[in-house]
């Protein structure tokens, strides 16, 4: 963890650019490869990676611009990696990854255990998720259950700046493949507390974002700003919610939660994936299976309804769980 | 190139070695005593021969699932090769991967993808390793005709070309995408012709011709440590057995097609090229055969009288710092 050097507020976005930076500058292994990294927008589609800072600084051996051609570079992260080399590469939506998600889920997550753990495997995937920008369909989904549900991918879900750097240089120095995904909400409308200098966070280790006592709310990446929102406003009407982050849904901190649920006896999920088979339904399976008994009400879960994600503004905010949606879920198991 | 008298016998053992591994392979699939499914490359074995002979020692090849050749050709031990196919604790991958999914990381086979295509974004990444770690190596895709019609074998050209990567693409070209011909799924005669489109030299070999799959592979990997980018080699060859064991072969081809090529078998014609050449001697080919028999029949004891992997490895492996 942090020692007690310099601590400044940083975006979402600022932690990332540094996780990157400095890991770059400690270990010559990690390079970078992606759409778009060294130019456009001043440095990475999201302007992640800035052209003073990356493409200058490291040249465009290690912030490899690559054609669009996602099956091609992100396998081929997978041998660089099993080579000696630590890639991270992005996948600039995650919406894309259909079209190489058979060098995802079929080489880089299984190389190890088919070739019976001769291969090590230590690469990131950057890839970012969420709507909110009417992107529509094919840019705005928050496909990480999908993921999660391949043996072989560690799987990362950051909701502030301080894990986002924290979590992304763990991400890195781990031998295993990992997905890491950024919502692009959090890029520049959250800031916080981050050390200038470089730390890890563990996988697996949930953060509880809000201590409270009449109902668990377990919630990643965006959706924890919004359960934190609807907490305060629940307080006023007398209801406390706790609120867990996992942080990492692979590894999973079950502990965690299964305590806060003992202590609360009520569950909601808030989750931006699609409700059906996913991550709100796994921590729901969890609960059922070993904290059934904790329970006094049913789980609720508060997902993206099983349809594409909408273009127009009036239809997008209707499918995405917002505080009113968490509001009504908590009223629902607790008047 | 000049190859040594030593070399070319080297080469006709590794060859007979890969014939008779894998009609023993044939044999006990047919007997149950291998399970699951299973790619016989007889009749291509002059390709991964005469392309792991040109190849240094630290240079890395990726396979398909058609690579029990592959294997041998790079020096993986038959026998762990053989219990890996019976699914037992001593095989290369602890009988986790079986015949589709050989490695041995330690002779620089990065191994096997059963996904028709899918290794040759992997043979870019290690040839993007080698470039950026400056070791000199060459990475070698061995692919079949049914795989270039993949999305990953223009992407994977592209890359490694406007890259400069040291990868050779290897086509066995074996005339039949499982039961297709290649006439009916490319408009193009070569699948060499398809290398134009990405500024890389396609090259066509005769693929029945040890020699000359050595020749070609040494050009183009002297190209490749130059920093001359990749070659795309087409290796024309042929299957003699089906696409997988039990598939029926006869629907789809002739038994004379067969027999044409069986006709310029490549370890028939290289044996009597070398006793004409006076490389060896009928007696010397003789006990060659004998000691490939003997080593694949150790082969199939050593991997019987292997233990099964013990329950708990079903859960390791997945990750290096996990354990489920």
């Amino acid at each position: 963890m942090a020692g007690n050097k310099k601590v400044r507020e940083l975006s979402f976005k600022g932690a990332i650019t540094e996780a990157l930076m400095q890991e770059m500058e400690r270990d010559e292994n990690v390079f970078l490869m992606g759409e778009d990294l060294g130019v456009f927008y001043g440095g990475g589609p999201f302007g992640v990676t800035p052209t003073e800072k990356f493409l200058k600084k490291f040249g465009a051996e290690r912030v490899r611009d690559t054609p669009i051609s996602e099956s091609a570079f992100i396998g081929a992260a997978a041998t660089a990696a099993a080579t000696g080399l630590r890639p991270v590469v992005e996948l600039m939506f995650v919406d894309f990854f259909g079209v190489c998600m058979d060098q995802i889920f079929n080489q880089a997550a299984k190389m190890r255990y088919m070739f019976g753990g001769q291969a090590k495997v230590p690469m990131v995937i950057r890839t970012v998720i969420g709507a909110g920008f009417s992107f529509a369909a094919h840019h705005s989904q928050s496909l990480y259950s999908i993921f999660a549900h391949v043996p072989g991918l560690k799987i990362v879900i950051p909701s502030t700046p301080f894990d986002a750097k924290g979590l992304l240089v763990t991400a890195i120095r781990d031998d295993d493949p990992v997905m890491f995904f950024e919502h692009k909400s959090l890029y520049n409308s959250v800031k916080g507390p981050v050390p200038e200098e470089l730390y890890t966070i563990p996988f697996g280790k949930a953060e509880i974002r809000r201590e409270g006592t009449d109902v668990t709310v377990v919630a990643t990446a965006l959706m924890v700003h919004k359960a934190l929102n609807a907490a305060r406003t629940l307080e006023k009407k007398g209801i406390s919610l706790e609120i867990v982050d996992p942080r990492t849904i692979v590894p999973f901190d079950k502990k965690t939660i299964l305590e806060s649920v003992k202590k609360t006896s009520k569950l909601v999920i808030v989750d931006e994936d699609y409700e059906r088979c996913g991550f709100a339904a796994e921590i729901a399976a969890l609960v059922a299976e070993e904290g059934l008994y904790y329970l006094d009400a049913p789980i609720k879960r508060v997902a993206t309804p099983n349809v594409p994600i909408p273009y127009s503004p009036a239809l997008e905010k209707i499918v995405i769980p917002d505080e009113d949606r968490i509001i009504k879920a908590v009223k629902q198991i607790t008047s | 190139m000049d190859l040594s008298g030593a070399q070319l016998i080297e080469m006709y053992r590794k060859m007979l070695t890969i014939r008779l591994f894998e009609y023993e392979v044939k044999d006990l699939f047919a007997k149950g005593k291998i399970v699951g499914a299973v790619h016989l490359s007889i009749g291509q074995e002059a390709v991964p021969v005469g392309v792991c002979s040109a190849l240094r020692k630290g240079d890395y090849i990726v396979s398909n699932h058609r690579g029990h050749g592959h294997c041998i050709a790079m020096g993986v031990d038959v026998k762990r090769m053989m219990a890996e196919l019976f699914g037992k604790e001593t095989g290369v991958c602890k009988g986790k991967g079986g015949s589709m999914h050989l490695a041995d990381f330690s002779v620089g086979m990065l191994g096997a993808s059963a996904v028709v295509g899918a290794n040759m974004p992997l043979a870019v990444g290690a040839g993007l390793s080698i470039k950026m770690r400056k070791t000199n190596q060459v990475v070698v895709t061995f692919f079949g005709d049914g795989a270039s019609n993949q999305g990953t074998f223009h992407e994977s050209l592209n890359l490694a070309a406007i890259w400069d990567l040291p990868v050779l693409f290897v086509c066995e070209n074996n005339q039949y995408a499982e039961s297709t011909p290649v006439s009916k799924i490319m408009r193009v005669q070569n699948v060499a012709d398809r290398a134009a489109a990405y500024g890389v030299q396609g090259v066509i070999v005769d693929g029945m011709d040890v020699v000359a799959v050595y020749d070609a592979t040494h050009i183009a990997s002297e190209k490749a440590r130059a920093g001359e980018g990749p070659t795309l080699i087409e290796c024309k060859t042929y299957r003699y057995m089906g696409h997988e064991e039990g598939d029926p072969w006869i629907t789809y081809r002739s038994e004379e097609e067969v027999e044409k090529w069986k006709n310029r078998d490549s370890i028939n014609r290289f044996k009597k090229h070398l006793i004409e050449k006076g490389i060896f001697t009928e007696d010397k080919a003789n006990e060659i055969e004998s000691d490939v028999k003997k080593l694949v029949e150790d082969a199939v004891k050593f991997a019987e009288e292997s233990p099964w992997p013990k329950p708990e490895e079903a859960l390791k492996d997945v990750f290096v710092s996990l354990y489920y």
